[in-house]
C-alpha cells in the first residue's frame, strides 16, 4: 500500500490508518473476474441480497414480536394488521427464507455442475456448506415463532428426531426443549437462536468471500484463468450484472409477496398451536422436503435420522469423493448426464417428502434415497473410467475459435 | 439470453412444482370475488353486507377475535356508527377505585366481543364443539374463499344413500368427511339488505365469505395496488439496468 | 513461549521442565475452568424449576364411567385415561405377545385393570393419537390411531401397526385412593 492510492485526501488519510478502502477496492473493484461467467453465477450475489433482506426486514419484525406462547400469534397478528406495513415485512420475510434457498439451492446445483468444488477450492465449498446448516437451523427456527398449529408441530416432529439418538436422546430433547414439551422455553430460546443466527451466517459468507477471493471463482470451462487477458474487473462488469440479477429477482419475489403471499406457506399456521391437537398432515417447509423424505424412506428410527444428516453430511466430502481432475461438466459427457439425473432425484425425493408416506410414495422414496447416496460412489468410480473431452487452453481461446457463431448472434441483440 | 432465459425458468419451476404437488383434495369450484387477480379490490358495499351477515348469524357462535370494531371504518360505517355498533356489547374492564371488575360498553378500540366468555363454555353451548374463531378462517383452510364459500352452501337436507349421520350431526359435500357439526347457517331471505340486494342463500353466502376475506386480509387492497406500483417500478429498473450491462460489457465478448 | 527457546537467557535444566509442568498445569486448569463456565449456561437450558414444578398431576377419576376416557395435561402433554370394559381388558390380555413389534404383556402396563393410563404422544414423531372421544376412530385394534402417518394401537395401548416403532408410554403414577391418582 505504497504510494497514492485514492485522490481524495481524506480516503487516503483514514485508509492509511485503516485499510478499508483499499480492501474494498481490492475485493469488490478491482478483482480479477473471468470473463466467462454465466447467468448461474449471479445466484451467489442474489443469496447474499437475500441474506441482507432477511436481516433487514427481521430486525424491524422483532419490535413487533413477543416470544410467549400466550401471545405470539397474536403479535404476528398485529403486525400484520395493526403496524404500518407490518404486513408487508412479515410477508418479505416469510416469502424472502423461501427465495433465499431457491437462490441458494441453484447456487449449490450451478457448484455441483461446474466442479466448483474441486481443489483448490474445498475449502470454499465446505464453508458454504455450513452456511447452508446454518440457514437450515435458521429457518426452522424462525417457522415456529409465529406459533401456529404448524410451527408447533413441526418443532415438535422435527426435535422429536434427536431422540433417535442412542441413550441420550431424550436427555437431549428435553434439553432442547426445557421442558417436558415444545413449550415457551422452547419458543423463547428458538427466538433468540433466531435473531443471533444470521449474524452467523454473515460472519461465515464473509469467510467464504475470502476463500472465493484467495483461490479466485472458478468459471463455466472449469479451466484456470491463464492471464489478464482471461479476466476482466469486478466493477463495473460484475457490479452491474448482478444489479440486473437482483432486478429479476425482485420481479418474482414481489410478484409472490404481493399477490400470492401464501403460496408457500401452510393453512394450518394461520390456527393457533394447540398441543392437544395434531394437524393431519404435518410437512416442513418445501426446502426440507427432500431431507424429510429420505428420513421416512428408512424404517427405522435411527436410521432414518443418520441417513438424513448423512445426506447433508456426505456433501462435505465430496471435494476428495470425485476423482475426476475435470472441473466443469461442459467436458465431462457422463457426468453431465448423472448430474442431470442427480438433481431429478432430489426434485422427486422432494414430491415424496410432501406426500403422505402411503403406497407407491414409499417405495419412490426408498429408491430415490437410494439413488441419491448412490450418486457419490459413482462419481468416485466414474473419475476414474469417463474419458473427459479436450479442454480448451484458456478461457480467451474457445471465444476466438467460436468467433463466428457468437459474431452473428451479438448485432441481433444489440438491436 | 437464452441461458438466462433458461436459468429463471429452472428458479421459476422449482418455485412453483414443489409447493403445488403438495396440495391436494377435491375439486373446488372457482368463484369470481371481485378481489382475484393483481387488480382486485374488495367491493366496500359487498363488505357492509358481508358484516350484516356475521352480526346477525355467525357472530352468534363465532368470535372474531383479532378484528376490532375501529376496523369497521374501512367499510364506510362512520365513527358514531362504530361507536354504536361496539356499544351494543359488554367489555369487561377495571379493576376501579373500589378495587372492583365492571362491565361498560365495548369501545371502538376493543376487539370483537366473543359470543361466550371461553372455549369450554363455547363447547357446552354447541354440543360438545368448538365453532372456530373466524379473524382468519379464510387463511386458515386449504381453498380459501372457495372452500369457505362451498361449506356454507353444501348442505344437504339427506345424505347420499348407505351414509348415516349421527345425532346433531349434518351432512355437508365440501367438509372433510361430510359430517359437520355446524347447522345449516344459511336460508334464502334470513337476512334483509338495506341497499335492496335479493337475498338469496348464494348471495348472502357470497357476501359473508367476502367479509370474511377482509377480516382475515385486511391488507389486501393496499398489498394489490402498492404491489403494482412496485412491480411495474422493478420493471422499468431492471431494464435500466439490462440496457446499462448491454453497454457496460459491450467490448468485452 | 517465546523466551523458552531463547539460549542467551541461560535457564537451567530443571527451570525448563519445571517451567514444561506448569505450562500444562496452567493449560489444564484453564480447560477445565472453561468447561465449569459453560456448564451453567448448557444447564439453564434444562427444565426450570416453575415447569418442574408442574411435574405431577392429580386427577379424580370418579367421573369417567365404564368405557369412557378423559384426557389430563401432564408436562405439557396429554395423559390418555381409559376406564376399559371387561371386553377390553379381555381383548388386551389374550393377545400373543410374540405377534407384537414391542412385546409387554398387559398386566406390565397397568396397576388396576380397569384403568390404563398412557403417555398420549405417538412414539413415532410425538403426534396425539385419535380415540379418546366416542366419535373418533380408533384404528382397527379398538385403542388409538395417529393421524399422522397411521399407527394404530391396541386397548393396551401398544404399537400393532404403522411405523411407530414402541407402545405409548406408561407414566409414573400411583393411586392415592381408589378413585385418585397422582400422575409423574
Amino acid at each position: 500500500m505504497s504510494g497514492q492510492e485514492f485522490d481524495n485526501k481524506i480516503i487516503q488519510w483514514v485508509d492509511e490508518r485503516l485499510p478499508i478502502f483499499s480492501i474494498l477496492k481490492h475485493s469488490a473493484v478491482d478483482y480479477p473476474t473471468p470473463k466467462n461467467l454465466n447467468y448461474w453465477w449471479n445466484f451467489g450475489s442474489l443469496a447474499g441480497f437475500m441474506l441482507v433482506v432477511m436481516v433487514a426486514t427481521g430486525i424491524f419484525l422483532a419490535m413487533g414480536y413477543a416470544a410467549n406462547t400466550l401471545v405470539a400469534f397474536g403479535a404476528v397478528e398485529h403486525i400484520m394488521r395493526d403496524v404500518n406495513y407490518g404486513w408487508l415485512l412479515r410477508y418479505l420475510h416469510m416469502n424472502g427464507a423461501s427465495f433465499f434457498f431457491i437462490c441458494v439451492y441453484i447456487h449449490i446445483f450451478r457448484g455441483l455442475y461446474y466442479g466448483s468444488y474441486k481443489a483448490p477450492r474445498e475449502l470454499l465449498w465446505a464453508l458454504g456448506l455450513l452456511i447452508y446448516l446454518v440457514m437450515m437451523g435458521t429457518a426452522f427456527m424462525g417457522y415456529v415463532l409465529p406459533w401456529g398449529q404448524m410451527s408447533f408441530w413441526g418443532a415438535t416432529v422435527i426435535t422429536n428426531l434427536f431422540s433417535a439418538v442412542p441413550v441420550v436422546g431424550d436427555y437431549i430433547v428435553t434439553l432442547l426443549w426445557g421442558g417436558f414439551s415444545v413449550d415457551n422455553p422452547t419458543l423463547n430460546r428458538f427466538f433468540a437462536l433466531h435473531y443471533l443466527l444470521p449474524f452467523v451466517i454473515f460472519a461465515l459468507v464473509f469467510l467464504h468471500v475470502v476463500a472465493l477471493h484467495t483461490s479466485k471463482s472458478n468459471n463455466p470451462l472449469g479451466i484456470d484463468v491463464k492471464g489478464p487477458q482471461d479476466t476482466i474487473p469486478f466493477h463495473p462488469y460484475y457490479t452491474i450484472k448482478d444489479l440486473f440479477g437482483i432486478g429479476v429477482l425482485l420481479l418474482f419475489y414481489l410478484g409472490v409477496v404481493f399477490f400470492a403471499p401464501n403460496f408457500f406457506g401452510e393453512p394450518d399456521n394461520y390456527v393457533p398451536a394447540n398441543p392437544l391437537v395434531t394437524p393431519p398432515h404435518i410437512v416442513p417447509e418445501w426446502y426440507f422436503l427432500p431431507f424429510y423424505a429420505i428420513l421416512r424412506a428408512i424404517p427405522d428410527k435411527l436410521g432414518g435420522v443418520v441417513a438424513m444428516f448423512g445426506a447433508i453430511i456426505i456433501l462435505f466430502f465430496l471435494p476428495w469423493i470425485d476423482s475426476s481432475k475435470v472441473r466443469s461438466a461442459k467436458f465431462r459427457p457422463i457426468f453431465k448426464q448423472i448430474f442431470w439425473i442427480f438433481l431429478a432425484v432430489c426434485l422427486v425425493l422432494g414430491y415424496c417428502g410432501s406426500q403422505p408416506p402411503e403406497g407407491e410414495i414409499v417405495i419412490v422414496g426408498r429408491i430415490a434415497t437410494a439413488a441419491y447416496f448412490l450418486f457419490f460412489p459413482l462419481l468416485w468410480v466414474l473419475g476414474k473410467v469417463e474419458k473427459p473431452r479436450p479442454l480448451p487452453h484458456s478461457i480467451a481461446a474457445p471465444v476466438l475459435k467460436g468467433a463466428s457463431a457468437g459474431h452473428a448472434a451479438q448485432p441481433m441483440e444489440k438491436a | 439470453m437464452r441461458k438466462f432465459l433458461t436459468s429463471t425458468l429452472a428458479a421459476a419451476l422449482l418455485a412453483v412444482a414443489v409447493p403445488a404437488l403438495a396440495s391436494e383434495g377435491p375439486a373446488l369450484e372457482h368463484q369470481n370475488w371481485t378481489w382475484n387477480g393483481p387488480f382486485g379490490q374488495y367491493d366496500p358495499a359487498q363488505l357492509r353486507r358481508g358484516f350484516q351477515v356475521f352480526r346477525e348469524i355467525c357472530s352468534n357462535c363465532h368470535s372474531m377475535k383479532l378484528v376490532a370494531y375501529r376496523n369497521l371504518g374501512y367499510l364506510g360505517f362512520t365513527e358514531d356508527e362504530v361507536k354504536a355498533i361496539a356499544a351494543e356489547k359488554q367489555v369487561q374492564d377495571g379493576p376501579n377505585d373500589q378495587g372492583d371488575m365492571y362491565a361498560r360498553p365495548a369501545r371502538p378500540s376493543d376487539r370483537f366481543v366473543p359470543p361466550f366468555p371461553n372455549d369450554q363454555a363455547a363447547r357446552v353451548a354447541n354440543n360438545g364443539a368448538l365453532p372456530p374463531d373466524l379473524s382468519l378462517i379464510n387463511k386458515a383452510r386449504a381453498g380459501g374463499p372457495d372452500y369457505i364459500y362451498a361449506v356454507l352452501t353444501g348442505f344437504r337436507d339427506t345424505p347420499p344413500d348407505g351414509v348415516t349421520i349421527p345425532d346433531g350431526m349434518y351432512y355437508n359435500v365440501a367438509f372433510p368427511g361430510h359430517q359437520i357439526a355446524m347447522p345449516p347457517p344459511i336460508n334464502d331471505d334470513q337476512v334483509t339488505y338495506a341497499d335492496g340486494t335479493k337475498a338469496t342463500k348464494e348471495q348472502i353466502a357470497k357476501d359473508a365469505v367476502a367479509f370474511l376475506n377482509w377480516a382475515a386480509e385486511p391488507e389486501l387492497d393496499q398489498r394489490h395496488s402498492l404491489g403494482v406500483k412496485a412491480l411495474i417500478f422493478v420493471f422499468v429498473m431492471t431494464l435500466l439496468f439490462y440496457a446499462l450491462k448491454r453497454k457496460i460489457w459491450a467490448n468485452v465478448h | 513461549m517465546a523466551d523458552t527457546s531463547t539460549p542467551t537467557q541461560g535457564t537451567p535444566p530443571e527451570g525448563e521442565s519445571r517451567r514444561d509442568f506448569l505450562l500444562y498445569a496452567a493449560g489444564a486448569v484453564g480447560v477445565a475452568g472453561t468447561a465449569l463456565a459453560v456448564w451453567p449456561l448448557i444447564h439453564s437450558m434444562n427444565p426450570a424449576a416453575d415447569t418442574l414444578a408442574l411435574s405431577t398431576t392429580e386427577v379424580d377419576l370418579s367421573a369417567v364411567a365404564e368405557g369412557q376416557a378423559i384426557t389430563v395435561t401432564w408436562r405439557g402433554k396429554p395423559v390418555f385415561i381409559r376406564h376399559r370394559t371387561a371386553a377390553e381388558i379381555e381383548s388386551a390380555r389374550k393377545v400373543d405377545l410374540a405377534e407384537l413389534r414391542d412385546p409387554q404383556a398387559d398386566d406390565k402396563r397397568v396397576q388396576k385393570p380397569e384403568w390404563l393410563i398412557l403417555v398420549g404422544v405417538c412414539t413415532h414423531l410425538g403426534c396425539i393419537p385419535m380415540g379418546q372421544k366416542a366419535s373418533d376412530p380408533r384404528g382397527e385394534y379398538g385403542g388409538w390411531f395417529c393421524p399422522c402417518h397411521g399407527s394404530a394401537y391396541d386397548t393396551s395401548g401398544r404399537i400393532r401397526k404403522g411405523p411407530a416403532p414402541l407402545n405409548l408410554a406408561v407414566p409414573t403414577y400411583t393411586f392415592l385412593t381408589d378413585t385418585s391418582v397422582r400422575i409423574g
